[in-house]
């Protein structure tokens, strides 16, 4: 498989083990990409709040661009493939509403005709690679250890944008992955709740408690580490993890949370460094011991 | 168990259901699950099989419903931990295989007795955003005329049946209780868009300025995936906000959070997040700025302070294009 490879804002600034553990993952798996380095941020829904169809007009440029090449889009984040899907939903059922969105892009050549399909790396693997076909590239099995999954607004909502009556495995897919890696889920509430995030800099108390309890939560449920396919949500699961843990339950971080290759990589047998695992604010020492004890195939 | 999709043949479909109950008159009270078995036509709602489940298997069981119709908004409740209305909602589509659903009382409001709630939280919501309208003249004629297209666009915002699912299920409100909530915004966002309305501005600054207003949302969208009615009240809430932009409410950090992610985009084609940190603190407001410190150097000792100056996309100059083109065609 080959992609239009569109990693993100934040993979290529406040995440950056996101960036490079994906890297990794796909080299292991022989999928091909092509970075999209002309591409514009997708707006995060926040370009959007002050100007809608500027927010289509740069998602249908990014469309374009791929479609050029004839290839589908991979995004790395949970926030990029809603706000993607969103914008590709709009356009797409509105056919003078695109024409209008493709005046804007003649300038530089472009015209997006429709046809570009965007997929979070999480629904790649299971839609287009497969999960058995991933399984054979483990090299452990991540026995014993409990995963909450955590997949961030974006990947759940809204189901009619996300196309998820034609594909139901994303309903599950964060479960599904980690029953693949042999994980076991640690399944709590909050899994499609938001982490916070977008009203850190608005609201912090707020935030604050909704990175508390869904950490807190999932420990409290017996949780090793919690998974997520959004770097935003781990900007403030992990990054504020310790403020929010201190303030609201008066205790302390204890829950790494951990990106979807990072997860793949474990099982894959990659090391702490080559995943980045050594990046996060709240130690993962004690899963890398965790999955470093397993037993190895080869 | 046979198939319970070929409806048209088969006569009953086995549902199996888990109920939350709470019993206020117990001592302190009581919340506790009870299970339920009963057999219904296929094409029945969940309501339906609370109504036998009441009927036949256990007459203490509360819970409200009138119109049957999704029209009166009483039986909104969670099933399988989501709002719903279980009169709009088909059983068969819960628990297409027979699997057990789990109906609880809706969340985010006190509960009277097992699935019945108060529905005094929302209200003092609704109240808040002053839902009536409230002119500035009287018409010449006697009469105020509104266009038919200015009619139909309320037309989201007034088919809300003030259910609560969508109070239940907000996000915000599971740890701020001052929150307005989604159902208010989207009543307050019908009145500013009323042509008849003469508070438009006064409304706009009173949700602009007042904590637990328009900007303490977060998006998550939880509420127009519940709404069973169309109102999407996150879409109202944005479009609330763009109009307190433009009605020059620019005083606060929701503001300069979007206006610095636009602006980020614009020169750079990508976001700068250091600058976008700093930007929704503000540049003199030196508690939030030092507030900012620790988690900006822990991220450093780890390695992954986002840089100083930002990465910019390639060809960045043409998405400035892009946006004064657009910015030229608005005004």
């Amino acid at each position: 498989m080959k992609y239009a490879f569109y990693p993100g804002c934040v993979a290529r600034g406040g995440a950056p083990e996101l960036y490079d553990s994906a890297l990794a993952v796909m080299e292991r798996l022989g999928i091909e990409h092509v970075e999209l380095t002309k591409a514009a941020c997708t707006g995060a829904g926040v370009l959007q709040e002050k100007n809608l169809k500027m927010g289509d007009i740069l998602n249908v440029r990014t469309f374009a661009m791929a479609e050029q090449m004839g290839l589908p889009i991979m995004v790395l984040c949970s926030t990029c493939q809603g706000v993607m899907a969103q914008a590709n939903h709009r356009v797409k059922k509105d056919p003078e509403y695109l024409a209008e969105v493709n005046k804007h892009l003649a300038a530089e050549g472009l015209e997006y005709k429709g046809t570009t399909s965007v997929k979070h790396l999480l629904w790649a693997l299971i839609e287009d690679i497969g999960l058995d076909k991933l399984k054979e590239t483990f090299t452990r099995e991540l026995t014993g250890m409990n995963m909450a999954p955590f997949y961030g607004c974006y990947m759940v909502r809204p189901t009619d944008a996300l196309e998820f009556k034609a594909n139901p495995t994303r309903e599950t897919s964060l479960e599904d992955l980690i029953e693949a890696v042999g994980g076991t889920v640690t399944d709590f509430a909050g899994k499609t709740a938001c982490c916070g995030f977008p009203i850190l800099f608005i609201n912090q108390a707020n935030s604050m408690k909704m990175v508390a309890n869904h950490t807190g939560t999932a420990k409290d449920l017996g949780a090793d580490a919690m998974v997520t396919p959004c770097p935003l949500c781990h900007l403030n699961l992990d990054g504020y993890q310790p403020k929010a843990r201190k303030q609201v339950r008066g205790d302390k971080a204890d829950l790494p949370v951990i990106h979807v290759p990072q997860l793949i990589g474990l099982a894959m047998g990659m090391s702490e460094k080559a995943l980045g695992l050594q990046k996060h604010i709240v130690s993962t020492k004690e899963i890398v011991r965790m999955a470093e004890a397993l037993p190895t195939r080869i | 168990m046979p198939d319970a999709k070929q409806g048209t043949k088969q006569e009953t479909m086995h549902v199996n259901l888990k109920v939350k109950r709470y019993d206020p008159a117990d001592s302190g009270g009581k919340t506790w699950w009870q299970e339920y078995e009963v057999d219904i036509h296929p094409d029945s709602t969940v309501l339906d099989a609370l109504i036998e489940v009441r009927e036949q298997n256990d007459g203490t069981l509360a819970m409200r419903c009138a119109c049957r119709a999704s029209i009166c908004g009483s039986c909104g409740m969670k099933v399988n931990g989501s709002a719903k209305l279980v009169c709009k909602t088909r059983a068969i589509d819960v628990s297409p295989n027979g699997e057990q659903m789990t109906i609880e009382p809706m969340g985010n409001q006190h509960v009277v007795k097992d699935l019945v709630v108060s529905l005094d939280t929302f209200f003092a919501q609704i109240k808040r955003v002053e839902p009536f309208l409230q002119p500035d003249h009287v018409p010449a004629q006697g009469e105020y005329i509104a266009s038919n297209a200015s009619m139909e666009n309320l037309l989201t915002s007034m088919n809300c049946i003030m259910c609560g699912c969508c109070v239940s299920d907000c996000t915000v409100l599971e740890v701020d209780s001052n929150f307005i909530g989604p159902a208010a915004l989207a009543k307050a966002w019908r009145f500013t868009e009323d042509p008849r309305d003469g508070k438009r501005d006064e409304r706009l600054k009173m949700l602009n300025d007042e904590d637990g207003g328009m900007w303490d949302c977060t998006r998550c969208m939880k509420c127009v995936d519940v709404c069973p009615k169309g109102v999407a009240p996150m879409d109202r809430i944005m479009e609330l906000r763009e109009a307190a932009i433009q009605a020059g409410n620019t005083n606060t950090p929701g503001y300069h959070h979007t206006e610095s992610f636009y602006n980020s985009v614009k020169k750079n084609g990508r976001l700068d997040e250091t600058r976008l940190a700093i930007d929704s603190a503000g540049w003199t407001n030196l508690p939030r700025l030092l507030d900012l410190a620790p988690i900006g150097i822990a991220a450093m000792r780890k390695g992954k302070l986002p840089p100083l100056f930002p990465h910019k996309a390639e060809d960045h100059k043409k998405v400035k294009d892009l946006y004064e083109s657009v910015e030229g065609e608005s005004k």
